[in-house]
């Protein structure tokens, strides 16, 4: 039989003999206390190793039962797994308040002004005269119309005679037009969208049905409200049967779409040398600053025969409409923006602050 | 064209209330569109007074003023106006500083409470000692003169009104205008007569038509010889058709206007000038036929109308001598030209002071003809308007036997009984149009009864054509009527585009935008959302500008798109670079307090080939066959859509915790990159020059081997010239050239499950040796399983030789069928290295 190893051999620790179910008990009690007096994580770490690190009585005590008796092995394997138990228990119960104490305090020390928040990727914006002319492509195409393209610099031909501009015409000469040079070139800076028509018209079977969004270009000087370069889309229709009430129809949806269900038109005869009959196209504003009011949008008309022809359409069953709006103009009166200048310098503050819409 | 409202009220129901407004608001309906009102500028009570003491009193600074007493009611009568100062009595007593009229003159007299032109407000007040209860009005104080010295002696207007008679109305100053927008196609609606005309057509109220008024003699004795004789007609049209001619002699060219006259023509925008002059212009606005009035003594000879002699000189009425040009039309006689047709007249045979025999003429002109001639002399007037939009051939006549009347009436002359009229004017032919062309064009199923009485009012003779159609004769006065669909337009016009049911077609199943079309938007949404701010700048540019970033070389020649008239002599060609614009933005964004700026600009940029246009100019209403057609598109400058950014400052601001990074070349390579990616494109990044670029930070960018741009720092000196912040970095891209490389349909790739396998590898390498050759031959030398490539870590300096530069890479491998083991993955590695080492010397760090 051996003898118990000598407690004082421990340090300070007095160890329990393995079967002083009294003193083993008054450990275990020690223990718990220790756990609840822990005030946080680290507390409950030092009193972990106090009471079941490799120098814990218990944990001493537990290596004493190899050298008991047989008999006696039993019980006070049983008097110390009973002890563990219990204050492993406590020790996993204590810890579980403590995190979760730990995990709050963390939580409420990690808060941070959120007003704060620095701009990391400043945002861009697209310009309003390109998203624009986008949303009116989309109205458009949501009726099944394609959106045709044309050059900028454009055939005189293209731009004037197919549209049935006479060469001596006066309208000829209040197109106010840029001329590329050599004269015999016949090349303008196209003053309008329209010669896209007549693109649209050849390039196409028909019946054709195309809008024509792009740059314009007369010579006028910039200011408040004039500007060299300009942008338009122009609509055309070719189709068997089409009549006035046809455009007007069109065009009551496109102002509904562009301003609201309350919008209406209004048609006032007028004259261009590419439509017969021509009529201006006023659009019942119903949120126009100063109060709804009839706003001058652009020109429309039937497709002035010689203009058919030039593009090729020579079959009589089909007729056209077509019907042209400044981009600038219509972000005036739609959107309030009150000088010409705003559209055209590029200074980042006007489009930013319609970021991405219109 | 302006439409003084009492001349209108002669001819038309137009109501004696009725203001400018009203008439512009009844007339837009059929198609003349407001534009003005002109309202009388002078107001209260301004009567007629008559001197009734007049003593001169002498002031201490030199001048002498009038003391007057001015009678302003009848004889017996009391003052029937109230208001402060205003003598019951009937005397005003006035100061007043002038001396041109005498005791017993009738004058126009403003009492206190009126108001005179520029807000000039009269009242009673004290002056030299008098209390000055109103003013004896000069001519100029009154808008009728620029006389300011000159008190308005009624006498010498010829009127003799009644003391106390309402001046504003004796001189037509309350009357009001309105003024219309007239479109190129309706030259008739320049005048009161054809403004008349439309009024009734809107109102359905009746009219006189002006012309109707005049009786032209049936016959008259010979008059002054005219002889058309025009040599090269334009387009086979003679430059004249229609000359009448009148002589009117024992004109008084010193009697006065009579001021209802001058008030009109004030009205409508003509300064009075002499009589005869007025009576003119008076004419011409009356019934839209221009005439010239020739000093009858000063004509030598029978007038020719011809065309100019190549170089032949004339002195016009501007006093401004003019070297012709061989397609003028002029009136000559037998000393030369005596005037420029239809557009102005010869300062040789001008009415003046002395003028005492007129001769009138009264012409039709060719359109063209003047058209052509006012723009090669800049000579736009009253006349050449009216006469290249066509003025009514049958009207000469007429409007010649108005001017006689007045000058008789108003001049005290006398007409000779002499006509002289040469010329048949082509009249519009009948135009045949069927009965359902108003229905299939308006989509209004109009009566017969309704299109036959619209026709009908607008002048038109309508007759019964063949089948069912009609015939229908314009009047003299619409040459634009020419077609079946302009009969229509009048008639959806007069009966009202109100009336015009509304009908949404329905356009065939449509595609939506094109491919381009949408992917256009995908990368200009993509740069807005990656920070970069859309701007719109003008094509315009200075050809230094695109010799420099138009071209990569020095000094290469560059082909422009020149202008014949820009806005400015500083940019007289198109641009073929976004970057000058671009630029121009930045900086005007910087100078307003925005350093940190990202802009990008989408936009076609000109770039001429061979062929300039075409010399070819088809006519009208014909399709001139795809052969020509062709050659017109052909001829315009190839224009493809670019795509530029441009950087300056940070890409984030510097704070809280944020550094703040400052954007550099690298930042324009990568929108290279994004714009490219967002369609589908992968951009080939290779060191490249370009001379508006730093020379070693330049990317050229290229797709599917082509160059396709240009991105990197500007150089410096660039940066230096153009004001730009320091290290401002650009990129250009050709998009179209973009999108045609971007795949129509994206194949999908396998996603293998597989765990994947990382290495690095750092090598040494010369210099010269770029990061994209590098990766390039790493990637084929490590064959299939190499998934991905990345850079991630360039250094020179200690321990590396000079000359040469240490890049490392993490490769990453990956099987689509299988787990890989370490040998093959440092298999494929070690392949990687040795293709590197081949190609570019590299050796393992």
């Amino acid at each position: 039989m051996s003898t118990p190893e000598n407690p004082a051999e421990h340090d300070d620790v007095v160890v329990p003999h393995p079967l002083d179910e009294t003193a083993i008990n008054e450990r275990v009690d020690a223990a718990l206390v220790s756990f609840e007096a822990a005030g946080d994580l680290d507390e409950l770490k030092a009193a972990r190793l106090a009471h079941t690190g490799d120098k814990a009585p218990i944990i001493l005590a537990n290596r004493q039962i190899k050298s008991l008796d047989k008999d006696q092995k039993k019980e006070a394997g049983q008097l110390l797994g009973s002890a563990r138990g219990r204050i492993q228990k406590a020790l996993a119960a204590r810890t579980q308040v403590l995190e979760a104490e730990h995990a709050a305090r963390m939580l409420v020390e990690e808060t941070v002004d959120v007003t704060a928040a620095p701009v990391r990727r400043p945002l861009g914006a697209r310009h309003p005269i390109s998203v624009l002319q986008e949303k009116v492509s989309d109205v458009f195409t949501a009726m099944g119309w394609e959106i045709a393209e044309g050059p900028e610099v454009e055939s005189e031909w293209f731009n004037f005679d197919a549209l049935n501009f006479g060469p001596d015409h006066p309208a000829r000469e209040m197109q106010d037009t840029f001329f590329i040079e050599p004269a015999d070139a016949h090349l303008v800076l196209r003053t309008h969208t329209s010669p896209v028509q007549i693109r649209a018209l050849l390039d196409r079977e028909l019946p054709v049905y195309a809008l024509c969004p792009g740059k314009t270009f007369r010579t006028d000087e910039l200011d408040a409200t004039h500007t060299p370069v300009f942008h338009q889309f122009e609509g055309i229709a070719v189709d068997r049967g089409l009549t006035m009430a046809d455009l007007r129809g069109t065009l009551e949806h496109f102002a509904r779409a562009m301003f609201g269900p309350e919008a209406a038109i209004r048609l006032r005869p007028s004259f261009f040398p590419f439509t017969e009959p021509s009529a201006e196209l006023d659009v019942w504003h119903p949120d126009a600053k100063g109060g709804p009011q009839w706003v001058e949008w652009g020109g429309c008309g039937m497709m002035h025969p010689n203009v058919l022809r030039a593009a090729g359409v020579t079959d009589p069953q089909y007729t056209g409409f077509a019907f042209g709006m400044g981009v600038e103009r219509t972000l005036m009166f739609r959107n309030g923006v009150l000088d010409m200048r705003d559209m055209i310098e590029g200074d980042v503050r006007f489009s930013q602050h319609f970021g991405m819409e219109v | 064209m302006r439409i003084p409202l009492s001349w209108i009220r002669e001819h038309t129901q137009f109501p004696a209330s009725g203001t400018p407004e009203d008439l512009m608001a009844e007339l837009v309906r059929v198609g003349l569109e407001e534009e003005d009102v002109h309202l009388p500028e002078i107001s209260g009570p301004v009567v007629v007074g008559k001197v009734l003491q007049k003593s001169p009193e002498p002031q201490s600074n030199g001048k002498t003023i009038n003391w007057c007493h001015v009678q302003v009611v009848p004889d017996g009568q009391t003052q029937m106006l109230q208001g402060e100062g205003i003598s019951d009595d009937g005397v005003q007593g006035v100061v007043c500083g002038a001396d041109n009229f005498e005791v017993g003159d009738k004058v126009v007299v403003t009492l206190p409470g009126s108001v005179l032109p520029g807000d000039f407000r009269i009242s009673a007040r004290k002056t030299y000692g008098h209390l000055s209860a109103g003013m004896i009005a000069s001519v100029k104080e009154l808008g009728i003169g620029e006389d300011h010295e000159g008190i308005l002696v009624l006498s010498s207007l010829g009127l003799d009104p009644e003391i106390g008679d309402d001046a504003l109305d004796l001189l037509g100053l309350s009357d009001a205008a309105a003024e219309i927008n007239v479109t190129p196609d309706r030259g008739y609606a320049l005048s009161i007569r054809g403004v008349a005309r439309e009024y009734s057509h809107a109102t359905g109220t009746a009219f006189t038509d002006p012309a109707s008024l005049v009786g032209v003699p049936e016959s008259g004795s010979a008059g002054h010889e005219v002889i058309l004789d025009d040599a090269a007609p334009i387009y086979g049209t003679p430059g004249c058709d229609k000359f009448v001619a009148r002589r009117v002699t024992g004109v008084n060219p010193n009697a006065p206007t009579p001021p209802w006259m001058a008030a009109r023509l004030r009205l409508a925008g003509m300064r009075p000038i002499s009589l005869v002059v007025d009576i003119s212009n008076y004419v011409m606005w009356e019934l839209g036929q221009p005439l010239h009035f020739y000093d009858a003594e000063k004509l030598t000879g029978a007038i020719q109308v011809r065309r100019a002699a190549a170089g032949e000189k004339l002195t016009t009425l501007d006093e401004k001598q003019r070297e012709l040009d061989a397609e003028d039309l002029v009136i000559a006689d037998d000393s030369g030209s005596i005037g420029l047709a239809g557009v102005m007249g010869g300062a040789a045979t001008e009415v003046s002071a002395e003028t005492s025999t007129v001769l009138i003429e009264s012409a039709h002109f060719d359109p063209i003809t003047v058209s052509r001639t006012k723009r090669r002399h800049r000579l736009p007037s009253e006349a050449s308007k009216r006469n290249e939009r066509g003025v009514d051939p049958l009207i000469a006549a007429v409007a010649a036997q108005r001017a006689v009347q007045l000058l008789v009436d108003l001049a005290g002359g006398t007409d000779s009984g002499e006509v002289t009229e040469v010329g048949e004017p082509v009249l519009p032919d009948a135009i045949a149009m069927d009965l359902q062309l108003p229905q299939q064009l308006i989509g209004v199923d109009y009566s017969t009864e309704q299109i036959t009485q619209t026709l009908t009012d607008v002048g038109c003779r309508v007759e019964t054509g063949q089948g069912d159609s009609l015939q229908v004769t314009p009047p003299s006065w619409r040459p634009d009527i020419d077609i079946p669909e302009a009969l229509v337009e009048e008639i959806a016009r007069l009966v009202g585009f109100d009336k015009i049911p509304s009908r949404l077609p329905a356009a065939p199943a449509g595609r939506g935008l094109t491919l381009a079309q949408g992917r256009r938007r995908t990368v200009f949404n993509g740069l807005a959302a990656d920070g970069y701010t859309e701007v719109l700048n003008y094509p315009f540019c200075s050809e230094a500008a695109n010799e420099l970033f138009g071209a990569s070389d020095e000094g290469a020649a560059v082909a422009q798109v020149r202008l014949a008239n820009p806005i400015s002599s500083q940019y007289p060609v198109l641009r073929r670079s976004l970057l000058p614009g671009l630029l121009d933005a930045v900086r005007r964004n910087v100078s307003r307090g925005f350093g940190d700026t990202a802009l990008f600009e989408a936009g076609l940029v000109f770039l001429p080939g061979e062929q300039i246009g075409s010399p070819e100019l088809p006519a009208l209403g014909i399709h001139p066959g795809d052969a020509v057609i062709n050659d017109l598109k052909d001829g315009t400058p190839h224009q493809p859509q670019h795509v530029a950014v441009a950087l300056t400052g940070h890409s984030a601001p510097e704070g809280l915790g944020d550094a703040g990074r400052g954007r550099d070349w690298a930042d324009a390579v990568e929108a290279a990159r994004t714009v490219a990616e967002l369609v589908g494109v992968q951009i080939e990044v290779v060191q490249g020059s370009h001379q508006a670029f730093h020379p070693g930070r330049t990317a050229e960018l290229r797709c599917a081997g082509s160059l396709v741009g240009y991105a990197g720092e500007l150089h410096p000196q660039v940066v230096e010239a153009e004001n730009l912040p320091a290290r401002t970095s650009v990129m250009e891209l050709d998009f179209s050239a973009v999108l045609e490389a971007a795949p129509s349909i994206i194949t999908a790739e396998p996603i293998s499950g597989y765990p994947q396998t990382t290495q690095d590898v750092a090598l040494i390498v010369d210099d010269a040796v770029t990061a994209a050759a590098l990766q390039a031959t790493l990637t084929e030398g490590a064959g299939d399983l190499l998934e991905s490539i990345e850079l991630f870590d360039v250094y020179s300096g200690e321990g590396i030789e000079a000359g040469k530069k240490s890049l490392a890479f993490a490769l990453r491998f990956r099987a689509e069928d299988r787990t890989l083991t370490s040998e093959e993955a440092s298999a494929a590695r070690a392949g990687a290295v040795a293709l590197a080492a081949e190609r570019h010397s590299a050796v393992q760090r």
